[in-house]
């Protein structure tokens, strides 16, 4: 079920270009390295075995955040329907992590993506029980089409790629 | 806000068709468009609708408690809950919570006067926020792209989702050169995109104070909602220490778990997108630390001991630097929810579903379409709750009642219902006119005086027709003559331009009656019919006449009503009605029955409709008793019946009619669904081409697809037309106002199937507009396939 749920969510990220790598939780770091773009910031990635590459900068300055081309965060879940990723407004700053640089590298646990919206709202439930009460569900590129045409990028990231953790 | 003059309306309607109108039409209906095809993949719509809808009714019921549960919520998160009665009262407080950022010589920190960035809020429009603040010294800077591009142009939203939808990329970009004098001029989206982002993102980096509104706010958790593209809604929400959220009270629903069917629906309904690309669920003040981009050398986290872990507070109380202020605005909505006929405006959550699918909106946009703040279908009730009658009476007229927002909205509410009432509240608000005895001698309404005379004449559409079809043709001559259209456009606004109908001097009723009333009927039902199959059909036909009961299962009779353009004008269509019901077995009456309602509800007189609707009901009681079925020609006709007259009918009266009542082509699908025998028609040889617009209303009530079926069925192949609407509306395009518009609208139906060697239309007003522009026959579908056709 978990494989054909991310297959769903692979599908659904097509549709929105943005890019799913399945990797092995030992492998992360190293896929997570090749797909950086520097300077990076990050914020801790809390899977076991798994950490951000050396030259990505968690508790980042202000500054390394505005200067930050990739911004590398953990999500709390992923929805496979409409390919959404769970940001989380923690303390050690995902959610600005996720949202000023260019580019946006998500990484869920294969586990934690789940098959639509409704089961989606059931796991911000729990998460609201727990005090994790504010939360974006990010889909896709930042976009407008206010200035005539459609344009990817605007206040949020315009590349978005997504690892899943396939043996968490 | 005086109003505006006939002569102003129609001048300024011209104005924005010439200067607005092609950006309008080309964002509104592309979202239109793709609302259709989401809505079209989306399995559960109408229970999602149902749901969305039902939490509304519920959360709008029960809103005192709400207000009480939110600011317990937002309160033990550590933000403040404030109530504003209205629009000075909130701005006051707003200010209030940007100076309290200053010392007392009024500058921030940094030695500035204080700023805001603002993002996602048409309640501030509402209020007028930025004035507000900018009087007190406050800069405040846009940051959603199309309200940003207002900004800098000094111009007013015209869409409640795309704002700045009636300004194109060329538009923009003139207007960015010569206000950024950039050193290579702007001309792609790309770059007018990327310099916002880097102008906007230096606004937000050093704002004081964050400003959004809400799309939802859940009550028990203190959940602000924000539901968007850009991204900057989050950046305006977190980067600043102070974050104040301002929010129509009627945006509270209970718990999270009620969110979740708004969140599946509102992207699809607005956009046409499946899901938004930020749905943004914030309950501040939030664990996201804040930055402060004027120390770029401190850790965003290091204000936060021991939080930089990665585990966060937690704890429900937020970063300790953050400030949340959620401001409830009433500004007349408390008022709003003790209205019976207001009450489902609350219930909106501002997707410009109704502004994409109306065909008039799509012509001259929010500008037009529009009041104060809100635009679209909807605006009549929000400008009438929020702003006052005056400012919906503005622009009331622009919804004809098609109802095709009916199906676009998301929690179901009846716009063009909430229209129609306040149309007749407008009506009522009016000084009585000169030229009212002109009109009270030849019509019997139950209004009052000081109605516009050209709405009671038009409401009186009945007692009108019959005295022009008892003096035919010298009516139509007289209406023809140019001193009388004068007058007629002077004294009740009709435009001189358009052809007005030819009443027919022999009714269809007098026609039924002449060639021998029900009991030729029955007999011409009964007979068998020599077809041009030849022999073999027509024994066939003979055998199965004679055996009709037993072999087909028909057993009905018809009341068929003489709707006021079948019964005077467009006879030609009832006896086509006739002659086809006839042909497949079923028995006619044609009784001389009262108006249905319809005019007088499309110029705003209820209580002459709710009249009508009586009369019409008392008048086929005995035939409902009987078990005859009641067919209909007309569709806004039968609209009136399965629609408007739950709010004029007791509950069991209109079961009963609607029941029993059927659209004239739906009734003949019925039929040869039951095994009635198409070759009795007029049938093609099987792909025979035909442009079929349907009816605005008769595609609300899911009525084109039997008309579809029929003509299939029959040997044609039909081509439906996609524009929302005619754009005539019966009175509609007649009036002086709006006479262009209504032809703006119109081309672009008449675009779409003048190639088509045959076109047939299911309304009246549609057939005449379609004649009009195309030049030519346009009938209706069932005299196309009535035995003989319409060029018999």
């Amino acid at each position: 079920m978990t494989v054909d749920t991310v297959g769903r969510f692979e599908r659904a990220l097509e549709g929105l270009e943005v890019g799913l790598e399945r990797v092995a939780a030992a492998d992360a770091t190293e896929r997570i390295e090749t797909i950086v773009a520097e300077p990076a910031v990050g914020s801790p990635l809390p899977f076991d075995g798994v950490s951000l590459p050396g030259e990505v900068t968690t508790e980042p300055t202000t500054a390394e955040l505005e200067a930050a081309r990739t911004g590398v965060t953990p999500v709390g879940f992923a929805i496979a329907e409409y390919g959404s990723v769970a940001v989380e407004s923690t303390a050690d700053g995902a959610e600005p992590i996720s949202l000023y640089p260019e580019r946006h590298v998500a990484v869920v646990a294969a586990s934690d993506v789940v098959p639509d919206l409704s089961a989606g709202f059931d796991r911000l439930a729990d998460g609201f029980d727990r005090g994790r009460d504010s939360v974006v569900f990010a889909t896709g590129r930042s976009a407008t089409a206010d200035m005539g045409d459609l344009v990817h990028g605007v206040h949020g990231p315009g590349d978005v790629r997504v690892i899943v953790l396939e043996d968490r | 806000m005086a109003q505006r003059t006939r002569t102003e309306r129609a001048d300024r309607i011209r104005h924005l068709l010439e200067t607005e109108g092609e950006a309008i039409h080309a964002h509104a209906s592309a979202s239109n468009a793709r609302r259709y095809e989401t809505y079209g993949a989306t399995d559960d719509l109408e229970a999602l609708r149902t749901e969305a809808r039902s939490i509304k009714e519920d959360a709008i019921g029960r809103l005192p408690d709400l207000i009480e549960t939110v600011r317990e919520a937002v309160e033990a998160n550590g933000g403040t809950v404030y109530l504003a009665d209205d629009a000075a009262d909130a701005n006051a407080y707003v200010a209030d919570v940007v100076e309290s950022r200053t010392d007392a010589n009024g500058t921030t920190e940094d030695g500035d006067t204080p700023s805001v960035v603002k993002s996602k809020s048409m309640t501030t429009e509402e209020i007028d926020l930025n004035e507000g603040l900018e009087t007190e010294g406050i800069a405040v800077t846009e940051t959603d792209l199309g309200e940003w591009v207002l900004q800098v142009a000094d111009d007013t939203p015209s869409h409640i989702v795309g704002p700045a939808m009636h300004i194109s990329r060329p538009e923009i970009a003139d207007l960015f050169n010569e206000r950024f004098d950039p050193d290579e001029p702007f001309e792609t989206a790309e770059e007018l995109t990327r310099f916002a982002r880097d102008h906007l993102g230096e606004h937000i980096r050093e704002a004081d104070v964050g400003i959004t509104g809400a799309n939802f706010v859940v009550a028990d958790s203190g959940t602000i909602t924000l539901i968007t593209n850009e991204g900057n809604a989050r950046k305006c929400a977190v980067t600043p220490d102070t974050h104040v959220a301002i929010a129509g009270v009627e945006k509270l629903i209970p718990t999270l778990s009620d969110l979740e069917p708004f969140v599946d629906i509102i992207a699809k309904s607005a956009t046409g997108q499946p899901i938004s690309q930020y749905v943004t669920m914030l309950s501040p003040p939030t664990d996201s630390p804040t930055l402060d981009f004027d120390s770029p050398d401190e850790p965003i986290t290091g204000d936060d001991d021991g939080a930089a872990d990665g585990s966060g507070a937690a704890d429900g109380t937020g970063d300790p630097d953050r400030e949340f202020h959620l401001v409830l605005l009433d500004n007349g909505r408390m008022n709003m929810r003790e209205d019976d006929q207001l009450r489902e405006t609350l219930y909106c959550i501002r997707c410009g579903a109704c502004s994409n699918s109306c065909a008039n909106f799509q012509s001259v946009g929010g500008h037009g379409f529009g009041g104060e703040t809100y635009s679209g279908g909807i605006a009549t009730g929000w400008e009438a709750g929020v702003h006052g009658q005056e400012s919906a009476a503005e622009f009331n007229d622009l919804c004809t009642g098609c109802s095709r927002c009916v199906d676009a909205c998301p929690v179901k509410i009846d716009i063009p219902w909430i229209n129609t009432v306040v149309r007749d509240r407008v009506n009522r608000s009016g000084e009585s006119e000169s030229y009212d005895f002109l009109v009270d001698g030849l019509t019997p309404d139950e209004e009052t005086g000081g109605i516009d005379l050209g709405k009671r004449f038009f409401g009186n559409i009945g007692t009108v027709a019959k005295a022009a079809s008892a003096t035919a043709p010298v009516s139509n001559w007289l209406a023809d003559v140019g001193p009388v259209r004068r007058l007629l456009e002077r004294t009740l606004g009709i435009d001189h331009r358009r052809d007005l109908p030819s009443f027919q001097r022999e009714s269809l009723v007098d026609w039924f009656e002449g060639r021998g009333g029900f009991a030729t009927s029955k007999r011409r039902a009964a007979e068998p019919r020599v077809q041009r199959g030849g022999a073999a059909v027509s024994s066939r036909r003979a055998e199965r006449a004679g055996t009709r009961d037993g072999d087909t299962g028909l057993d009905r009779e018809v009341v068929l009503y003489p709707d006021v353009y079948t019964n005077y004008v467009d006879v030609d269509r009832g006896k086509a009605a006739v002659r086809t019901l006839e042909a497949l077995g079923v028995p006619v009456r044609v009784p001389d029955l009262p108006e249905s309602g319809r005019a007088a509800l499309s110029q705003g007189m209820i209580a002459t409709a709710d009249r009508q609707a009586s009369r019409l009901y008392a008048a086929l009681a005995e035939d409902l008793d009987a078990g005859r079925d009641v067919v209909v020609i007309e569709p806004s006709d039968l609209a009136a019946v399965h629609r408007e007259y739950e709010r004029l009918l007791p509950e069991g009266s209109v079961e009963r009619l609607r029941t029993n009542s059927y659209e004239i082509c739906e009734y003949v699908y019925g039929l040869l669904e039951n095994g009635a025998d198409p070759s009795a028609l007029s049938t093609g040889d099987g792909a025979e081409p035909v442009a079929y617009h349907s009816h605005c209303q008769q595609r609300t009530l899911d009525l084109e697809a039997p008309t579809v079926a029929v003509l299939e069925r029959c040997g044609y192949a039909p081509e439906t037309s996609s524009a929302e609407c005619c754009g005539m509306a019966g009175s509609f395009g007649y009036k002086r106002e709006y006479y262009e518009l209504s032809m703006d609208v119109g081309e672009r139906l008449a675009s779409e199937v003048e190639g088509a060697e045959t076109v047939v239309a299911s309304g009246t007003s549609c057939g005449d507009q379609l004649e009009t522009l195309l030049d030519r026959e346009v009938p209706h579908p069932i005299e196309l396939l009535a035995p003989g056709g319409y060029r018999a």
